[in-house]
């Protein structure tokens, strides 16, 4: 069963040919990893899945739901005055996420955020944030996973855990990744997309 | 009821903001304190009631501004509205929540500016009150609606102002209305009218805005 399928997508800002022509599909359970150089339109694909942009030209079907995807973008999409436990559970609320402080908890010892659960945001270093960011995009267990360079910013021994997290994630959840390091999830991917 | 847990995890979330950052509201308090003093003082001493509730009024008008200016700066400098469009809630809600926000914001910018005003100029009457509360409502209706499609722009700074402004004209008309005229009654329900029918448009047409 397809969870995307994608026809002829393209995008534009303006004058500018982000996307073009793509087609693509990802079925349920699949892992397609999506590489290219920068300005190639990788995040620009990751937004259009998301639903956070429309395609200006082609055809794109995600069967999932908004409450299904979760996605991580360049940016952490949390709020900097925050703490942890404050965003995570803001999050929480707005996806209706029963026992809530609990998957909270748990998300934030299992990337090493729970000795700074009540320190702001703004105060963390970029590895920390994309663990922060990483938690967020994971605390509904989102059924669809468009993750945007998740290895951005990551020490050794974040990069580690990341591996670990998605190796466990690739068994049981479909996953679209864009990154510069397809080396990196090339093993457990099922599908590659290049773009030039 | 699951809609006002929303609204109100997304309003204490920017009232928790406000009180980490303290950006907003001092900006606010001082500019309307300070314009309120500046007009005391540029003012000939015969100036009319009118034209002082006037002033007044315009001196709410752009201390509302400058809140609504920075409405959204939180979600436009981390993307974080992409993060609150894509969650499982109404859209409205982000807008009501916010909404809520601006409100409070307002409201205690007046308790400073009524009392600075009764000082420097002369009595607030119960009409000037209740006209105040109702634009209030009007005010961060459109606002909150106009600073989301503002973020998303490049010239945000001008664009705000320019739509915000001549949107908000009939407050204006309502509120100097309803605190000079001896049928303060007829301004009061015009604004309240304001206030339902483009709470009603903002409402149903935030999820266009924040979403392509």
């Amino acid at each position: 069963m397809t969870v995307i399928r994608a026809r002829g997508l393209g995008r534009d800002f303006g004058a500018k040919r982000v996307l073009r022509g793509l087609d693509f599909d990802v079925a349920r359970g699949g892992f397609l990893v999506v590489t290219g150089p920068n300005g190639a339109g990788k995040s620009t694909l990751l937004s259009l899945c998301a639903g956070l942009l429309a395609p200006t030209s082609g055809e794109l079907r995600v069967d999932a739901e908004r409450a299904e995807i979760g996605y991580l973008a360049h940016e952490p999409l949390v709020y900097r005055e925050l703490t942890p436990l404050e965003n995570l559970d803001l999050y929480g609320r707005l996806y209706r996420i029963p026992e809530r402080r609990e998957r909270i908890g748990m998300l934030l010892e299992r990337f090493g955020l729970w000795e700074a659960r009540h320190e702001r945001a703004e105060s963390f270093s970029r590895g920390m944030t994309q663990r922060l960011a990483l938690c967020r995009a994971l605390l509904h267990e989102p059924r669809l996973l468009l993750l945007d360079e998740p290895y951005a910013g990551l020490d050794e021994a974040g990069t580690e855990l990341l591996d670990d997290e998605l190796q466990t994630l690739a068994r049981e959840r479909t996953l679209v990744v864009a990154t510069h390091e397809p080396e990196r999830v090339g093993r457990l991917a099922t599908s590659t997309l290049a773009l030039a | 009821m699951r809609y006002f847990g929303d609204v109100a995890a997304l309003a204490r979330k920017d009232l928790l903001l406000e009180l980490r950052s303290r950006d907003t509201l001092p900006a606010m308090l001082l500019f309307v304190l300070s314009t309120l003093v500046v007009f005391h003082f540029a003012l000939p001493a015969e100036t009319s009631e009118t034209a002082e509730t006037g002033l007044l009024w315009v001196a709410l008008l752009f201390t509302a501004l400058l809140g609504l200016v920075r409405a959204f700066v939180a979600e436009r400098e981390q993307r974080v509205l992409d993060g609150l469009v894509l969650a499982p809630c109404d859209r409205s809600a982000i807008w009501l929540g916010k909404g809520i926000g601006v409100v409070a914001f307002l409201v205690l910018a007046e308790v400073v500016a009524l009392p600075a005003y009764a000082l420097f100029f002369g009595p607030v009457g119960w009409e000037l009150v209740v006209a105040v509360a109702l634009a209030d409502i009007g005010l961060a209706a459109v606002g909150t609606l106009l600073a989301a499609m503002a973020a998303a722009s490049r010239a945000r700074e001008l664009l705000l102002p320019l739509l915000f402004l001549p949107l908000v004209i009939p407050v204006v008309v309502g509120g100097v209305g309803a605190s000079v005229s001896a049928h303060p009654g007829r301004y009061l329900a015009f604004l309240g009218l304001y206030d339902a029918v483009f709470a009603i448009l903002s409402w149903a047409s935030f999820e266009y805005v924040v979403t392509e």
